[in-house]
């Protein structure tokens, strides 16, 4: 069931198009993962969703419940935690902590403590001297001690060392496991791919792909190492093979999913001693879209755009 | 060694130059020129030695002395004993804040966003920084002291002499360089910009406070403060240079402690423990009320204190108004006198217009306050959770309604405590409250604006201040400009009757009031209408 809902979402600031219909679905239990490059409009998109922006057009639900009109009765079961943690100079993350739990109207000071003990958070010390990390741990304890039915994370671990990435982790998964959703924008691609169910790419404000990882995976190419006993000829010339590279006495490349059948035959006949294949990364998928975007801007240089 | 401690000095030096091109020029001129300006003005309004003898005894009185000190040559009362007596303390007064502000901006508060760290990891010495930041700060010191220095004595007045002008401008730069000395100390014992300004601060007021006790009460006292030095000059009567060396000399030590402590100290930390503050929020604090309190809390104590202090000062010349008026000419025009009512009365209630002119200010500031959070990405907290737009938006419309009372009520308050102690034939102090609360339909307007600027137009909230100033100068100096009135009429405290000197009239109170709702209505529904910039 769709927790939440977006449809053909636009936005423009002034002559920049931001979001230029965004289509975005999140079910029950489910961990979204948002991504796409800088300026692509995720924080646009998440704004829109918490009722602080408004759309131009297109229409957005969340828990049934339209995101703007109705904004206090669904923060009531949203968690947030921005990209860029502003806080109060004069105030101690304790005390932005029990603040920011209050305004969701649920109390839950046990998950608090303890939450506050995983993240390694001194919460007597006023926000001023805290470093970038530790603004973002205020908020992800106060989110975390929520009790909420939907998580809204925006890049929530951009200043996070690799162990409290790994608390974080730790708390996405217990959310989960309660069947709680939660929707996970993103530049740490290996976050994503270990945390996340479903995936959205946006680009230019438009989501181009969408999916589960292995169906994402699908679409897109396999490393293959491969070594034989006669060098393969003209590997370069079949179809759907790309950046290839020697490694040693082994090569190594990329093939397209739905060619895969074809080159493993036509490789075979060069007498196979080492075949390794990896499934592509999140990041090559990424790369995949990001540096067609890189290189259709450079083609399309002087036109119309 | 000094390579290790000095190096690229010079050229962090024209690097803070760079960066404050703007704010340094924008100080110095409007401090010169308000100064020259007050001199001229002066020299206008008193062209004679009979009105400026007058005016000298008018100014005998303790709370004129606390506020502006004891005065020198107040028997023969020339224009520069009356410059130096009216305006050198607290001119030298703002030179210590903008001193205080410049330091702090460029160490703790460079320090605090790590910019002296990237700095520090260049091949710069150790003290190059600090060192730059003081040598920048005193530069901008001695150059106020010569703007001041022959920008007065430019204005060609017969009192105040070269020497007399130079010693004026040289009082100004050495409380100047003392207050950098102070803010580079206390930058180096307090590991916070917020928690430096606040004791520098500290310092500034407890010298102005030490020295208006000793004034009142006993000289002596006021010599352990650097504004009785600056006094103790007794510029354009006696010339005295040897307390400017004093305060130099003090400023060099706390320069060389500075220095020092800086060698022995760690990046990013201060020698005052900051001590751990609470684990969790005590119940007042949990809501946005609660929170926005807390937030304007010291801002709002502060105006309350000076706004108290302003009241009284001109509470304190009140009694003297009609022999005051009889002698200066020009106060006349001002005031336009009236039949039947005393012109002390009067005068009050003139008084009252700017009084509640300026007890706008905290309450627009209340009131700015919400869209200064946006500006800092701290309003999506409380609106994500929650809140919604008018819960949040009432926040801070009740902090900046009530300040606007609350600053009315102190400063009528010390205005009439500071009148009844002065004045004999003392006016009650019900009236000074009366006169006072009948500006707040204005108030109400003006926070009207505010609002609905915020609701409907954030970009243009600067305009509000404008309307202010324009408030001021063709309500309470329309009589002296003679300027037409519906000048006076295009603003609020133009439809406010002279109550009680004058009968009260409803029309015009009620039908502010109404524009201030129609405003304030706006201003909600466009509040909820908008996006939220963060
Ligand atoms: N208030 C605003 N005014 C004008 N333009 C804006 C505003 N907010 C966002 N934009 C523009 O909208 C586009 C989308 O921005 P958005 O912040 O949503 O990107 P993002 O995907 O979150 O990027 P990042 O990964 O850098 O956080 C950008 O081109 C940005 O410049
Ligand atoms: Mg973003």
């Amino acid at each position: 069931m769709a927790i939440l809902e977006a449809r053909r979402l636009t936005k423009k600031f002034g002559h920049i198009t931001a979001l230029d219909g965004v289509d975005l679905e999140v079910n029950e239990g489910e961990i979204y993962g948002f991504i796409g490059p800088n300026g692509a409009g995720k924080s646009t998109t998440i704004r829109i969703l918490l009722g602080i922006i408004k759309a131009d057009g297109g229409e957005a639900n969340i828990f049934g419940k339209d995101v703007w009109q109705d904004a206090v009765d669904i923060h009531k079961r949203i968690a947030y935690v921005p990209g860029d943690v502003n806080l109060w100079p004069n105030l101690t993350g304790g005390e932005v902590i029990d603040l920011f739990v209050k305004l969701r109207g649920t109390k839950n000071k046990s998950r608090r403590d303890e939450l506050i003990q995983k993240f390694d958070l001194d919460p007597s010390k006023k926000c001023h001297a805290y470093s970038k990390g530790n603004r973002q741990k205020v908020a992800l304890v106060a989110a975390f001690s929520a009790d909420a039915d939907l998580y809204i994370l925006d890049e929530p671990t951009s200043g996070l060392d690799p162990l409290m990435e790994r608390v974080f982790q730790e708390c996405v998964m217990d959310v989960k496991r309660e069947g709680k959703s939660v929707l996970l924008s993103s530049h740490i691609l290996s976050e994503v791919e270990k945390l996340c169910d479903k995936v959205g790419i946006i680009r230019k404000g438009k989501i181009i792909e969408t999916g589960t990882l292995s169906e994402l995976r699908h679409l897109t190419r396999t490393n293959l190492l491969v070594e034989t006993k006669q060098p393969i000829k003209s590997l370069g010339e079949l179809k759907g093979v790309y950046d290839i590279t020697a490694q040693g006495q082994a090569v190594k490349f990329q093939v397209d999913t739905e060619e895969l059948d074809s080159v493993i035959r036509y490789v075979s006949q060069f007498g196979v001693i080492r075949l390794e294949s990896a499934p592509p990364t999140l990041e090559d998928l990424f790369m995949r879209y990001y540096e067609g975007e890189a290189h259709a801007e450079r083609a399309g240089a002087g036109g119309a755009s | 060694m000094s390579k290790q401690l000095y190096a690229h000095t010079e050229r962090l030096s024209r690097f803070i130059i760079r960066r404050d091109r703007i704010r340094i020029p924008i100080w110095l001129f409007s401090l010169t020129i308000a100064s020259v300006a007050t001199a001229l003005a002066l020299a206008n309004l008193y062209p004679n030695q009979e009105e400026r003898q007058a005016i000298a005894k008018t100014m005998i009185n303790p709370a004129t002395t606390a506020i502006v000190g004891p005065g020198y040559g107040l028997d023969h009362y020339t224009l520069g004993a009356m410059m130096a007596h009216q305006m050198l303390g607290i001119t030298a007064f703002v030179v210590g804040i903008m001193s205080i502000l410049l330091v702090v901006r460029h160490t703790r508060a460079d320090e605090e966003h790590g910019r002296i760290e990237i700095i520090r990891s260049l091949p710069t010495g150790r003290l190059s920084h600090l060192t730059a930041t003081i040598l920048v700060v005193c530069g901008v010191n001695v150059l106020l002291a010569f703007m001041h220095g022959f920008g007065l004595y430019l204005l060609n007045i017969e009192s105040m002499d070269l020497e007399g002008s130079l010693l004026y401008g040289a009082a100004l730069g050495a409380t100047g360089l003392f207050f950098t000395a102070i803010g580079a100390f206390f930058a180096q014992l307090s590991d916070s910009s917020r928690g430096t300004i606040g004791l520098s601060f500290a310092v500034l007021g407890l010298a102005y406070l030490i020295r208006a006790v000793g004034d009142v009460s006993n000289q002596t006292l006021s010599w352990f403060s650097p504004f009785g030095w600056v006094q103790g000059t007794e510029v354009y009567v006696n010339n005295y240079w040897w307390p400017i060396f004093l305060t130099v000399g003090i400023a060099f030590v706390f320069i060389i402690l500075a220095l020092y402590l800086n060698v022995r100290r760690d990046l990013e930390s201060g020698f005052l423990p900051s001590k751990p503050g609470r684990k969790h929020a005590s119940s007042f604090l949990l809501s946005p009320l609660g929170l926005n309190l807390r937030l304007q809390r010291t801002g709002l104590l502060a105006w309350s204190i000076g706004l108290f202090v302003f009241g009284a000062t001109y509470g304190s010349v009140l009694g003297d108004t009609e022999s005051f008026f009889e002698e200066v000419e020009i106060m006349q025009e001002l005031l336009r006198p009236k039949e039947g009512v005393s012109l002390t009365e009067q005068f009050l209630t003139l008084l009252m217009t700017i009084i509640s002119m300026v007890c706008t200010i905290p309450a627009l500031m209340a009131m700015f306050k919400l869209k200064g959070e946006e500006k800092n990405n701290r309003t999506e907290h409380v609106l994500a959770r929650a809140v919604s737009r008018t819960h949040l938006m009432s926040s801070y419309f009740i902090i900046s309604l009530v300040s606007g009372f609350v600053m009315l009520s102190i400063a009528a308050l010390g205005m009439g405590i500071a009148a009844t102690t002065a004045m004999d034939n003392g006016i009650a102090l019900s009236m000074f409250m009366k006169a006072a609360w009948v500006y707040l339909p204005a108030i109400c307007v003006m926070i009207g604006i505010a609002v609905f600027l915020i609701g409907v137009a954030p970009k243009l909230t600067g305009l509000t201040w404008l309307y202010l100033v324009y408030s001021y100068v063709v309500v309470y100096l329309g009589g002296l400009f003679q300027f037409p009135d519906w000048m006076a009429k295009l603003s609020p405290y133009g439809h406010i009757p002279k109550w009680p000197i004058e009968d009260m009239a409803f029309t015009p109170v009620a039908m502010l009031t109404m524009i201030a709702l129609v405003l304030i209505g706006s201003g909600y529904i466009g509040y909820n209408k908008r996006d939220i910039a963060g």
